[in-house]
């Protein structure tokens, strides 16, 4: 029998952990002589009190829900892709190429064209610590860090010595053609009645990371691939039993992990910048590792759970404008989140198991 | 004559984990200078009391006294000081030290090593020579049989003072010669005091080793009595409770043609340790033949490469066409379609995803037959359904098809593997340790299936350390030792001792 019930598993949990990272930052922003409520009220509303909040928070998480998805998809095979971050880098890649060099008609097929682009980026670049694991048994973890910094030496050299327009000091691409621009969310609502801030990047791509999400429920759910990687990702030698090729699988999940955390490159370089920067990704592939363990590696609670990230990095950036508590303090707070939520699970789960064993007893 | 105080007696012992009871209310007193035999099922609660014992565990409630004194068990430490000495299934011991280094080990007298090695060497002779227990104090356990390795346990117990002595299925890893040689020190060690606790689940070491008997039922003791009064029989009985059947019935077989042909199959793992010798055996339809051996002679080896994921060199023919003995693991699907069906020595490691569901595990191996599988979709609800109907032919309790695999008893779990391999009516049914870890009455029904199987005129190749259950089931028997098959038999023909010198190695 599992000791906790479904639901306690799947919210309490999460919400405890959250209360006691919110207490805690409470006492540091105490501690700092501030007001810890009137905190809350400015991330609050700042983050959710106007669209052009939501605008940002719908950003982010959309960074995030693919970031999220990408170390999710790997985790269900056993695999810890910390690469995201080098995979979006390279995705970016892509979409700068796509966007750049390609005569696109209409917007539509931009973005169909520069998410292939961003997607076989990603993956490309997750193939190589995919491939070293599978055949050489590298541990992913310690090559998809190192290929981080390979992704960013790239994209600075690539910036730098060959797609830097000329007479630019700026290390970042050409802006992409106005053919290229992505409808934000303004744009999309505008015809439906619902005036949305104009100024908001949130975008198009939220509905393109929505639709991964169901996506990938479905691959992992309703496909024989999922069921292949879910059952490798369990039992290794139980997969070999079964005739899964470890290699094959090993390779397919993180072709699709890397793809992945690649279309995020839809999103921040050509749904927001609309041109490619050095350091476009922002941290969001770390992110993606926080968000799926708070998500517990299922769409919906990545999807939930990049909304939260979103939510706390609007609402920091708020915090950061309009106190003098400063940008250093909201990192501590979400990196409070990230400790509760993901690292501290236990600490949380054991205490609430014992109560729902007592409880059952008390029953019986 | 003084009444003597017992060297354990437990009273009222309980412990739950979660909603389980796993041991409710149990007294047992043994003597002093007895063996005293603790047997039951899988999951009856065995182990439980034995780690409360030793202090890994504390019981709900319940005491323990020791020699007539109440004591309090937290720890291992504290159960060592207490005079408790626990020799486990699986060896604790530091493969590459010697056997005097992992003797002290925990148990060193002040900071520096030479001196309490010294010390150390001169006790352990000491002890070696009182119960003429031969162990070379300097060699290096990875070179030690399982049987020395066993002793240094044993040893290792002694050292620490340990009175009592508690044994956890220790003959699970031994050769039918090895086991007598453990039953003989047992004895010598009654003989000089000491009180030793033997669980297990093999009535015939009960029979042959123990003074007296405590039988455990889900959690429950069920029974204590002397051993010379009461019969293997009636054991099972109590362990199950209620008559069990400890012969397969079977009629004699029909042998056609052959199914499996194996002609001088070679395996060398990734260590590149030669695990499979070069050998030939023959499985025809209509028999079961059985692998004899104690674990690790390359057994397990020949299921994988039969199964298709371990490469192998030779050749393998099933029904008169060749096998791909190249390793890769898809293959795992083409023997599936040949006709090959798996029911792996580990259902746990391999058999199943724990995690997984009962109608997931159903299509486990299968999950790409066209009945299962519909373009890159499951066919969730046609497995679904396909699972419900096997459970019922199976009677896999609790019925439900949803409820996770690890959450099944060590018998359900076994039943829904083998549903899902003999239903899928194969030429040639692998089964490795079709009933370890399964209580004796799926045991039973097991058997039954696969004697059900054979008399379709299917092969079936049995590999299993059981030699009771190899003759009982098995028509045919080869028994491996150190990648060779020493010889065959057919079982009719033969006996549990001359299959254990084969066993150990000795051709006749």
């Amino acid at each position: 029998m599992d000791v906790m019930p479904k639901w306690a598993e799947v919210i309490l949990v999460p919400l405890i952990s959250l209360v006691l990272a919110a207490v805690l930052s409470a006492i540091v922003i105490l501690a700092i002589g501030e007001d810890p409520v009137e905190a809350v009220n400015l991330m609050v509303t700042g983050a959710l009190g106007s669209t052009y909040g939501w605008g940002y928070t719908l950003y982010y998480a959309t960074n995030f829900l693919f970031t999220g998805l990408a170390v999710s998809v790997a985790f269900h095979a056993g695999l810890f892709n910390i690469g995201g971050e080098g995979q979006a880098m390279l995705g970016g890649l892509g979409v700068a190429l796509a966007c750049l060099f390609i005569p696109w008609p209409h917007w539509t097929l931009a973005l169909l064209g520069a998410s292939v682009a961003a997607a076989l980026f990603g993956a490309a670049w997750a193939a190589i610590p995919a491939f070293l694991q599978a055949k050489r048994g590298s541990h992913i973890v310690i090559t998809t860090i190192m290929f981080n910094f390979i992704g960013a030496a790239v994209l600075n050299y690539v910036l730098v010595n060959l797609m830097r327009p000329p007479g630019s000091m700026d290390p970042a691409t050409a802006r992409f053609p106005e053919v290229t621009h992505l409808p934000t969310l303004h744009d999309i609502l505008l015809p439906l009645g619902i005036s949305f801030s104009r100024s908001a990047p949130a975008n198009v791509t939220f509905v393109i990371a929505l639709l991964a999400c169901v996506l990938v429920w479905f691959l992992l759910w309703r496909t024989w691939l999922g069921y292949e990687i879910r059952s490798y990702g369990k039992s290794e030698p139980g997969a070999k039993y079964a005739g899964i090729s470890p290699v094959v699988i090993t390779m397919i999940a993180m072709l699709i992990s890397g793809a992945l955390a690649g279309l995020m490159a839809i999103n921040n370089v050509m749904g927001e910048a609309e041109r490619l920067v050095l350091n476009a990704v922002e941290g969001a592939g770390f992110i993606g590792i926080a968000v799926a363990l708070m998500g517990r590696s299922h769409p919906f609670g990545v999807l939930l759970a990049a909304i939260l990230f979103g939510f706390l990095y609007q609402g920091g950036a708020e915090l950061a404008l309009w106190t003098s508590i400063p940008r250093e303090l909201i990192v501590v707070i979400q990196a409070l989140v990230i400790l509760f939520t993901g690292a501290l699970d236990n600490m949380v789960r054991m205490p609430l198991e014992r109560l729902f064993l007592m409880l059952r007893r008390r029953e019986a | 004559m003084v009444e003597q105080a017992p060297a354990i007696e437990l009273k009222g012992i309980s412990k739950a984990f979660g909603p389980v009871q796993a041991n409710k209310n149990i007294s047992i007193r043994v003597m002093p200078g007895t063996i005293h035999g603790i047997i039951g099922e899988n999951g009856a609660g065995k182990s439980t009391l034995m780690s409360i014992l030793y202090g890994f565990y504390k019981a709900d409630a319940g005491e323990i006294f020791i020699s007539g004194k109440k004591t309090e068990i937290p720890d291992s430490q504290a159960a060592i000081a207490a005079g408790i000495g626990m020799v486990f299934q699986h060896f604790k011991l530091v493969e590459n030290f010697t056997v005097l280094e992992n003797i002290i080990l925990g148990a060193e007298d002040g900071g520096l090593l030479t001196p309490s090695l010294a010390k150390a060497r001169k006790t352990l002779l000491e002890l070696e020579h009182e119960y003429g227990l031969n162990v070379d104090p300097d060699a290096v356990i990875e070179e030690l049989g399982v049987g020395m390795q066993q002793r240094v346990e044993i040893l290792k117990a002694l050292y620490r003072q340990a009175d009592i002595l508690i044994l956890d299925e220790p003959t699970g890893v031994l050769t039918p010669a090895e086991a007598d040689q453990l039953f003989r020190i047992l004895d010598r060690l009654r003989q000089e005091g000491k009180t030793i606790i033997l669980i297990t689940h093999k009535l015939r070491e009960i029979m042959e080793a123990t003074d007296t008997v405590s039988v455990m039922r889900r959690g429950e003791m069920t029974a204590t009595v002397k051993t010379s009064d009461t019969s293997p029989a009636e054991l099972a009985e109590l362990m199950v409770g209620r008559k069990v059947l400890l012969r397969v019935d079977k009629t004699p077989a029909q042998p056609g043609d052959v199914v499996l042909d194996i002609k001088g199959l070679r395996v060398v793992d990734d260590k590149g340790v030669e695990r499979i010798k070069g050998i030939d055996l023959q499985v025809r339809a209509g028999e079961i033949v059985g692998i004899a051996g104690v674990a690790g002679n390359g057994q397990s080896e020949l299921l994988e490469v039969l199964g298709g994921y371990a490469e192998a060199t030779g050749e393998i023919r099933v029904n008169g066409q060749p096998l791909d003995l190249s390793g890769r693991y898809a293959d795992g699907r083409s023997r599936r379609a040949r006709g090959i069906a798996h029911v792996p020595e580990d259902r746990q490691r391999e058999g199943l995803i724990m995690d997984f569901s009962a109608w997931e595990n159903t299509a486990f191996g299968y999950h790409r037959d066209p009945g299962y599988q519909s373009g890159v979709l499951l066919n969730n609800a046609a497995i679904r359904a396909d699972t419900e109907a096997k459970m019922g032919r199976f009677d896999v309790r609790p019925p439900n098809p949803a409820l996770a695999a690890k959450n099944f008893s060590g018998g359900n779990q076994q039943k829904i593997v083998l549903a899902r391999e003999i239903e899928r009516n194969p030429d040639l049914l692998l089964v490795g340790q079709p009933t370890r870890g399964v209580d004796i009455g799926a045991i039973e029904f097991i058997h039954q299936q696969i004697v059900a199987l054979r008399d379709k005129g299917k092969a079936v190749l049995l590999v299993s350390v059981e030699l009771e259950e190899i003759l009982a089931l098995a028509d045919r028997v080869a028994v491996m030792f150190d990648g060779h098959i020493m010889g065959e038999r057919l079982s009719a023909e033969t006996d549990e001792k001359e299959l254990g010198l084969l066993m150990a190695g000795v051709s006749a």
